[in-house]
């Protein structure tokens, strides 16, 4: 089977020029006011290397914490449930609904569920799922996937969401305003709440010692779900787990103002017990992160809090657009954690990059995402999920480097071969991908040995 | 001091002007560089898409040709990132882990081993200066953005104390040209776009001449500035300091 290649969505999503503008200046944007807030917290590189720690000492014994979280869960009255993949974490989900013979759940904003592909599984059982997150809910009706983690419809425009909203809510014809938009999504939403049997919740943080999940939102749309809801779902992956409450300070202080700009998200809630009368379970899921956590070299990966910085910063994924990765988290980030789950199907996408190094600076946890992207490149070199041409190419290369003699030969031949054939044919970009945006370089009479060879040598 | 010159295998091959201005700059400095005729490249092409282990060979080589100088002084940060950084595939005898140590770029060997903070001239042109990546994020040889607003380096402090020169400020001071090694082929429309806009960023400012450490970046500005006939001159740092006039 093959597969679109991310430079090929990429190419698509470019031919646009003044669209792939805005889509790059809106998330510079976002880049800028996180840089505002890193400068006006002197201590941001100490909180980045106490995050680090806490996140790279908790994966060193993510079972000791695991259980501790299950044991504390289980007295604070939660039912707490295992789930090996994402087959396993939507069964368990559909049969809590079942059990409480409900149809209609309210879900807030959770990368797990999409990693799942938990709506359609639930919509296909009749179940009516609505995401309660603005720019999910946009999103779900359009029917597309996130663009973002944080911001899962900034490839869309307001021109883009009053369409959508008019064929979907009955707003008017051209409506454009964010305010008047916003209120018919508030409006729509507030009868979903109202009418909501199960609530889901993604879970941002989940502390080993009290047994709490901690969801972080800005539009206090899990705690209205929650509150509402007789019933919580909460799911969550292995690696959300930090030891103790004392140990959120760190990440709060670091998410908002890496992932917006913001001192702190609107609402950080705690939910510890369900209230009298009602239920909540937790899903822990894996879904091959056990396999990520073996693998020395990638581990780190699952430091990630889902900040999204790495995101705005990429100079690539801000002119490519999240859908280009497709995969559910797009970027930088998602780059190394896709080739673990499918090598052959996401093999472009740690070549998505110029290794600038950007991402892994902005990373609140110092995930060293660069160079996992490097190390990617050479794993997918030795499957053999290169393309062959490229392959080829380079082994012929590596053959000519090695060698001085053949190196200057090749490179006085090239240079003449450029200095004499046609522009047509050295500029002819079907074979020449340099030459699409690009003049090649004026080649020289002499190279650089050439000359040195000819001045006079100082003795020694 | 045993210095060598190691002039980047593009270099040698498109910019021998730059190659010379490196040795011409070096000699003015009190510098008298060998130039060891059996050098290639230091593998990072083959290396970041992905064939590390092709690469080895070549890594050997540079570390054969190399391992007898105190410095091996490179007008370009991209080579000696990958040499310091991905060299450690290599089996860690005494003269790699010495190459390692030891290759250097021009401009840090400037500022930090011959502890020339100044030099005497005058450039009197607007500059835009192009930070590479591996230079600054990589080699430290400049503040990142993502770290501080200051905006400061090596090479900016060099440029500063000319004469007359005049520094372009950026709306965006550190992105990345989108040049990325074979990311400029394999990723051709992204790159292309990535370069577009860094150029237009120093056009929009008033850069007259751009330069940088690096000239795999300029190769692909410029290849743009050419495209698109744009009024900028594209130099290698060591040609505007080799060229000075006090």
């Amino acid at each position: 089977m093959s597969y679109l290649t991310h430079a090929s969505r990429a190419e698509a999503f470019n031919l646009d020029h003044e669209r792939t503008s805005w889509h790059d200046e809106t998330l510079w944007f976002v880049r800028q006011k996180r840089d505002k807030a890193v400068y006006a917290v002197p201590e941001f590189q100490e909180l980045r290397n106490l995050a680090s720690a806490i996140k790279d000492h908790t994966l060193s014994r993510l079972d000791e914490y695991l259980a501790q979280f299950e044991a504390a869960a289980q007295t604070n009255g939660v039912r707490v449930h295992w789930a090996a993949d994402a087959a396993e974490h939507n069964a368990i989900v559909l049969d809590i609904i079942r059990a409480r013979g409900a149809t209609r759940v309210v879900k807030s904003k959770s990368m797990l569920t999409e990693e799942c592909h938990l709506n359609p599984y639930l919509i296909k059982e009749g179940i009516e799922v609505i995401d309660t997150d603005l720019g999910e809910r946009i999103i779900q009706m359009r029917d597309e996937p996130p663009s973002h983690i944080v911001l899962p419809a900034i490839h869309l425009k307001k021109e883009d969401v009053g369409a959508t909203f008019f064929k979907h809510l009955g707003t008017a014809e051209g409506l454009t305003d964010p305010q008047q938009l916003t209120e018919a999504a508030r409006q729509h939403l507030r009868a979903k709440f109202l009418a909501g049997e199960v609530a889901l919740t993604g879970v941002n943080f989940a502390i080993a010692e009290t047994g709490s999940v901690v969801v972080c939102t800005n539009e206090g749309n899990a705690d209205l779900g929650v509150s509402l809801a007789p019933v919580h779902v909460a799911s969550m992956g292995i690696e959300k787990l930090i030891p103790r409450l004392s140990d959120l300070g760190v990440f709060t202080r670091l998410l908002a103002r890496s992932a917006t700009g913001q001192p702190v998200t609107t609402y950080t809630s705690h939910y510890t017990k369900p209230m009298p009368g009602r239920e909540m379970h937790i899903i822990i899921v894996d879904n091959e992160r056990t396999q990520q956590l073996g693998r020395p070299d990638f581990r780190a990966s699952l430091k990630c809090i889902r900040c999204g910085a790495c995101m705005n910063t990429c100079p690539v994924y801000r002119r490519s657009g999240g859908h280009s990765y497709d995969f559910t988290v797009p970027g930088p980030i998602g780059s190394i954690l896709s080739p673990n789950i499918d090598l052959k199907k996401h093999s472009t996408l740690p070549f998505a990059s110029t290794l600038c190094g950007s991402c892994t600076d902005v990373c609140p946890v110092k995930i060293d995402i660069h160079v996992q992207l490097y190390k990617w490149r050479q794993i997918v070199s030795e499957a053999n999920h290169l393309p062959t041409a490229k392959k080829i190419g380079l082994k012929f290369m590596g053959r000519l480097l090695a060698s001085p003699t053949a190196f200057k030969l090749s490179g006085s031949f090239g240079r003449r071969a450029l200095r004499l054939l046609p522009y047509g044919l050295t500029h002819n970009q079907t074979v020449n991908a340099w030459a699409i945006a690009r003049e090649l370089p004026e080649p020289p009479q002499q190279s650089f040995r050439e000359w040195f060879a000819q001045q006079p040598q100082p003795a020694t | 001091m045993k210095v060598a010159l190691f002039v980047p295998c593009y270099v040698d091959q498109f910019y021998p002007q730059v190659g010379i201005a490196t040795y011409q700059l070096l000699g003015k400095l009190g510098v008298q560089a060998a130039f060891p005729a059996a050098q290639t490249c230091c593998g990072q092409p083959l290396a970041n898409s992905g064939c590390e282990r092709e690469a080895l060979p070549i890594y050997k080589h540079f570390v054969d040709t190399f391992q007898d100088y105190d410095y091996t002084v490179v007008p370009s940060g991209s080579c000696v990132y990958h040499v310091q950084k991905h060299f450690d595939k290599l089996e860690q005898t005494p003269a790699v882990q010495h190459v390692r140590a030891t290759t250097i770029d021009l401009i840090d060997f400037i500022t930090n081993i011959l502890e020339i903070k100044e030099l005497p001239g005058s450039y009197p042109h607007k500059v835009g200066l192009h930070l590479s990546c591996h230079g600054q994020r990589g080699l430290h040889q400049a503040n990142e953005s993502e770290m501080t607003p200051v905006r400061d380096g090596q090479l900016r402090r060099l440029l500063a104390g000319l004469g007359g020169i005049e520094l372009t400020e950026l709306d965006r001071n550190d992105e990345c040209c989108g040049f990325g090694g074979t990311f400029c082929v394999s990723e051709a429309a992204i790159s292309g776009r990535m370069g577009h806009d860094r150029v237009q960023d120093h056009v929009r400012n008033g850069t007259q001449v751009l330069t940088g450490g690096d000239m795999s970046c300029l190769m692909h500005l410029q290849g743009i500035v050419r495209r698109q006939k744009l009024p900028l001159q594209v130099l290698h740092a060591a040609e505007i300091l080799n060229g000075l006039t006090s």
